[in-house]
């Protein structure tokens, strides 16, 4: 298969080309976000965070940001910051920049103001994106692609239909010498036995089931029960019972492949293969994770439906729900709910996925990427000081 | 347009499954057919089942795991029969169980 894509200066593959507003910390969203909204071309990376972080939840937002910044699929970064913070502007672009990437940066306090940083970060923008608008495509391979695997608002329609065709759309790319990851590790409990003997080793095995017991001690440790969280209220209303009836569904998006290693929040993968990464199964926090990680395309499974996209990957949308297809459709790229229906085989439907995951790697925008949907959000692991 | 018609109302997925889930409405006092791998047979559903719910396939005493995908999904909290609905009202999740810790404390 031909496909094409852009190869940056530190070798990485992307399939979009973005130039990226990064807001470094909350005080400079405003300003980021006047100066998206005021050049064409541009995305933005928005958040609360930033400042008043310690330690590893300091860290991690920092792994993220830098991760967004370094992703395959932006050309170019403006960083917006407010002059004081500890997530330095300066410091952010300066790691971006060390990978060959073009970085800009407006410092809010140095520019003197709201306007003076806004002017100046739309001159900036603007020339991002005409530098950005003459690169040129080269032919890439399948076997560059990372694949984000996700599933919200899911239904029982999700383990039935639209997660076990992703797993054949996964299989698949794992075949052709690509990269997967899987999240929500909340959305393991009751199917990690599952998923360890699906291990590379004993040692990996391990560090899965670890994984999990920590996310259920932690509703434990609070006292709570984790019903109506996960599952949340709308999964009980489309029929999932327990988190173990949710995660057997959950676990088919990975198809039948091997695990290599888990990941940290925002970690890159060392190699190839299928991983699993250490996220919440709140779908905008565990897509904004493995897209920092280095995914340039996520496929998100839906019963019940949802909008969420990613403001520098595209975010295909499945659902096995035929109803939702129906009341959601402009949401929805793929109908899965015809394996539902009796129409198509999961295998089928599988195929689907795959050629679409091809096709927009080659260029083609999917709904969440024509609605704009630019979601965003950091798992924090300790409270703002 | 909506197949009445249509014979596949249920879905089974692994022949150790002692329930199925619609993937239609399922009207009380309707038969079904339920196929897995076993020979296919009638059920009679007792209750009304919403599309995506669960419906038991096999008698589940109480306290005993309910079975989807091959594996146990939570216990029941009441003797089921076959073509009752089974959600929360009736069974319940072992994992998670923050509120049982602290009951138990």
């Amino acid at each position: 298969m031909e496909l094409w894509g852009y190869r940056r200066q530190d070798g990485s593959v992307g399939i979009r080309n973005h130039v990226l507003v990064l807001s470094s910390i909350v005080c400079a969203n405003e300003v980021a976000d006047r100066i998206y909204r005021a050049v064409e071309g541009t995305v933005p990376v928005i958040h609360p965070h930033g400042c008043g972080q310690l330690g590893v939840d300091f860290e991690q937002t920092r792994r993220t940001l830098l991760g967004f910044g370094l992703n395959p699929n932006v050309a170019a970064v403006l960083v917006v910051g407010l002059g004081c913070e500890k997530m330095e502007a300066a410091k952010l672009a300066l790691d971006i920049a060390e990978k060959g990437k073009p970085v800009e940066t407006i410092i809010i306090q140095e520019a003197g103001g709201t306007s003076k940083a806004t002017e100046k970060g739309i001159q900036l923008a603007r020339e991002m994106v005409k530098k950005a608008a003459a690169l040129e495509k080269v032919p890439i391979s399948i076997s560059d692609l990372m694949l984000g695997l996700e599933c919200g608002g899911s239904d029982t329609t999700s383990g039935i239909a639209a997660n076990p065709a992703v797993g054949v759309a996964s299989d698949l790319l794992l075949a052709q010498g690509g990269t997967v990851i899987l999240s929500e590790t909340a959305e393991i409990i009751g199917a990690e036995h599952l998923l360890a003997k699906r291990a590379v080793s004993v040692d990996v095995g391990e560090k899965i089931l670890s994984m999990v017991k920590a996310v259920e001690e932690d509703a434990v440790r609070m006292g709570v029960d984790l019903r109506g969280t996960q599952p949340s209220p709308g999964n009980i209303v489309g029929g999932l019972t327990s988190i173990e009836e949710k995660s057997l569904g959950c676990l088919r998006k990975a198809g039948a492949g091997t695990v290599q290693d888990t990941l940290k929040y925002a970690e890159k993968p060392s190699g190839k293969g299928l991983y699993v990464m250490d996220t919440p199964g709140q779908d905008v926090e565990s897509i904004t994770g493995m897209v920092a990680g280095g995914c340039q395309l996520v496929v998100f499974t839906t019963g019940r439906g949802t909008p969420v996209g990613c403001p520098i990957a595209p975010v295909i949308k499945i659902t096995g729900n035929p109803r939702t297809y129906i009341s959601m459709e402009e949401n929805m790229d793929i109908n899965a709910g015809t394996v539902v229906e009796g129409k198509e085989s999961v295998a089928e439907v599988g195929q689907r996925i795959f050629d679409l995951m091809a096709a927009a790697a080659g260029g083609k925008p999917v709904k969440a990427e024509l609605l704009k949907h630019y979601e965003f959000a950091v798992t924090r692991i300790g409270p703002s000081i | 347009m909506e197949d009445k018609q249509r014979t596949v109302k249920v879905v089974v997925i692994d022949p150790l499954d002692n329930v199925a889930t619609a993937v239609d409405d399922l009207k009380a006092g309707e038969t079904i057919m339920i196929s897995s791998g076993k020979p296919v047979k009638n059920l009679k559903v007792s209750q009304e089942i919403p599309f995506g719910h669960k419906v038991a396939i096999a008698s589940i005493p109480q306290n005993c795991e309910v079975i989807k995908y091959g594996e146990p999904i939570g216990t029941s909290s009441v003797t089921i029969e076959p073509g009752e609905h089974v959600h929360i009202h009736n069974m319940f999740s072992n994992r998670g169980r923050g509120d049982l810790q602290k009951a138990n404390s």
